[in-house]
C-alpha cells in the first residue's frame, strides 16, 4: 500500500497509456490486451497527471475547475487506488 | 442442426456492443507447425491475403467503431513485410497495438522500427522451457532465438507477455517454464491450457493433461502468483473440459471481439469459421459497419433470444452466454445448445466420459503416437 501526500509526484506506470476515448466518450487506460474504463472524475485526476505536479498541485487545479466542490477525499481514494492497481508510479522520492 | 438460427431479433446499433478487439490475422503463413494452432484446419485453402491499403482501411473502420484494442496476429505476423506501415497507422489512429508473435522472423533491427512506428506491446510465444520439447512442439530449432528476441524487447522497453499453451506434454514442466519467464523479465506472463478447436481437437488425445498434472500445476501456478505479486502477473487459464461452468466465450457473440481473417473474412471468433451454415461476410464486399451491426453472421448468435434449455431459463445466462458456440456445435452438433461444459447440459456427462477415457491412456502410450503438426501438406489433406 502507497501512502499518498501531497508531496506525492504521481505519473502514469509505462505499462500503460491514458486516452480519451470518443467512441466510449470516457477517457482509458489501455494496457498489453486490456483496458480499464475511468469514470467522469477519475479522468479529470488522470488528466492532470504529468510526472511533474505534485498532488498538492493537482488538488489546487482541479478546486479551480470544479469550485465549491469538496474532492480532497475523494482524490487520495482514487490515487490510493491507482498506486494499488499498478496504474501509476511516483516520479519522485518523497 | 438448428434449423437457421434465425431466432435472433434485430438489434437497433445502440444495443450492440462495439468491436472494442480488433484482432487482424495478417497471415496464415507461420514457420511454426504448433499442433495446437488456433488457425482453421482448412487454412491452406485461404491465399488471397489483404494488401496493405485494405488492412489500412479495416483499420480505420473498425477505430471509428470504436476499437481501441488492436492485436496484430496470424499465422505469423511478422511474415508480412508491411508490418512496421501497419504498425505506424495504428498508432496514428489511438489503437492500443498487440504484436501476437512467434519471434521467428524478428530481429534488433526490426524491433527498433516497431518502436519507432509506434508498437504498444509485444508477445511472444514459447513451446516449452527446455530446448528439445520447444523445438519438437514447434516444428522449428527456434528456442534460442526467442530467448534472445525477449532480450531485445526488454531492452527496447517493451511491456512483454510470454504466452506459453500448457498440456499433457509440458504441464509438468510448467515451475521451470514459470522460472524462466521470470528470469527474462516478463510483465505479463500466460499460461494457457489448450483449448480444443481445430488443430489441438485434432491432437486432444496426445494433449489433455490428467486431472493429476493439472492440480499439480494449479497448486505451482497460484504459488508463484503470490509470490510474484506487485512485479509479474501470471494468468492461469484452465482446461475448460474439467470445469462445470463453460467460459464466457469472447464475452458474448459479436458483443466486443471481432476478428479479420487474413482473407477478409470477419469472425466473431478466429474459431468461428468451421460453424456449419454461416456465410461469414469479408471485408472486401461489406463495411465494418454492416458487417458488426448488421451481417446475419453477427446477429445471429447476440443476445439470449436463440438460446435452448438449459440456457434460455438459466440466471447465469448473461453472465456466460452459454459457453462457446464452437464447442457446442463440436460435441453436440448442435451450435445452439448449452456448451456441454456445463453440467446442466445434458451432454455434460458424455464430455466427463471422453475426458476419463483419454486421460486413462498412460503418457508413454500417448507419447509413442505422432502429433499431427500444422502444416500447408496437413491442411490440404484436410481440407
Amino acid at each position: 500500500m502507497t501512502a499518498v501526500t501531497a508531496d506525492t509526484v504521481p505519473r502514469i506506470a509505462p505499462l500503460f497509456r491514458f486516452q480519451w476515448e470518443e467512441a466510449q466518450r470516457c477517457h482509458v487506460l489501455l494496457y498489453p490486451e486490456g483496458m480499464v474504463r475511468l469514470s467522469g472524475s477519475a479522468g479529470e485526476i488522470m488528466k492532470r497527471i504529468d510526472g511533474k505536479t505534485a498532488v498538492s498541485g493537482l488538488l489546487e487545479d482541479l478546486r479551480a475547475a470544479f469550485p465549491g466542490v469538496a474532492l480532497e477525499r475523494d482524490v487520495y481514494d482514487f490515487l490510493e487506488t491507482a498506486y494499488e492497481r499498478g496504474w501509476l508510479r511516483s516520479a519522485v522520492a518523497q | 442442426m438448428s434449423a437457421d438460427g434465425s431466432a435472433a431479433p434485430s438489434h437497433s446499433k445502440k444495443l450492440n456492443g462495439k468491436p472494442l478487439w480488433l484482432l487482424a490475422e495478417l497471415s496464415y503463413r507461420c514457420p511454426l507447425q504448433c499442433p495446437y494452432c488456433a488457425n482453421p484446419l482448412e487454412y491452406a485453402r485461404y491465399k488471397d491475403e489483404l494488401d496493405t491499403e485494405q488492412w489500412i482501411d479495416v483499420l480505420r473502420q473498425a477505430r471509428k467503431l470504436g476499437a481501441a484494442q488492436l492485436g496484430f496476429s496470424g499465422g505469423e505476423p511478422l511474415v508480412r513485410q508491411d508490418l512496421e506501415v501497419l504498425i505506424a497507422e495504428a498508432r496514428r489512429l489511438g489503437y492500443y497495438s498487440n504484436l501476437i508473435t512467434s519471434s521467428v522472423g524478428m530481429d534488433e533491427a526490426r524491433v527498433a522500427a516497431f518502436k519507432e512506428a509506434g508498437l504498444d506491446h509485444i508477445q511472444i510465444s514459447f513451446q516449452a522451457s527446455d530446448e528439445a520439447l520447444n523445438n519438437y512442439l514447434g516444428g522449428t530449432d527456434s528456442f534460442r532465438h526467442k530467448l534472445e528476441m525477449a532480450r531485445v524487447v526488454k531492452k527496447y522497453d517493451y511491456p512483454m507477455v510470454l504466452n506459453v499453451v500448457i498440456h499433457r506434454q509440458n504441464i509438468d514442466q510448467i515451475e521451470d517454464i514459470i522460472r524462466m519467464t521470470i528470469d527474462l523479465g516478463a510483465d505479463y506472463v500466460e499460461l494457457a491450457s489448450t483449448q480444443y478447436y481445430g488443430w489441438s481437437k485434432l491432437n486432444a488425445e496426445l494433449l489433455l493433461p490428467t486431472r493429476e498434472q493439472l492440480a499439480r500445476a494449479e497448486r505451482i501456478a497460484h504459488e508463484y502468483q503470490e509470490r510474484m505479486k506487485g512485479r509479474m502477473r501470471i494468468l492461469y487459464v484452465v482446461p475448460d473440459y474439467y470445469e462445470t461452468r463453460p467460459k464466457a466465450c469472447m464475452n458474448g457473440w459479436g458483443a466486443v471481439f471481432l476478428t479479420i481473417a487474413p482473407d477478409g473474412a470477419a469472425l466473431p471468433c478466429h474459431a468461428a469459421r468451421q460453424l456449419p451454415g454461416f456465410e461469414f461476410p469479408n471485408v472486401r464486399e461489406h463495411t465494418i459497419d454492416w458487417i458488426w451491426n448488421e451481417s446475419p453472421a453477427f446477429t445471429r448468435y447476440r443476445g439470449d433470444a436463440w438460446m435452448k434449455e438449459p440456457c434460455r431459463s438459466c440466471p447465469e445466462r448473461h453472465k456466460d452466454f452459454g459457453g462457446c458456440r464452437c464447442q457446442a456445435f463440436m460435441l453436440t452438433g448442435d451450435a445452439t445448445n448449452a456448451d456441454p461444459v456445463c453440467d446442466k447440459s445434458p451432454f455434460h456427462a458424455q464430455l466427463v466420459a471422453e475426458v476419463d477415457r483419454i486421460t486413462a491412456q498412460p503418457i508413454e502410450a500417448v507419447r509413442a503416437r505422432p502429433l499431427v503438426f500444422r502444416n500447408t501438406k496437413n491442411s490440404r489433406a484436410l481440407s
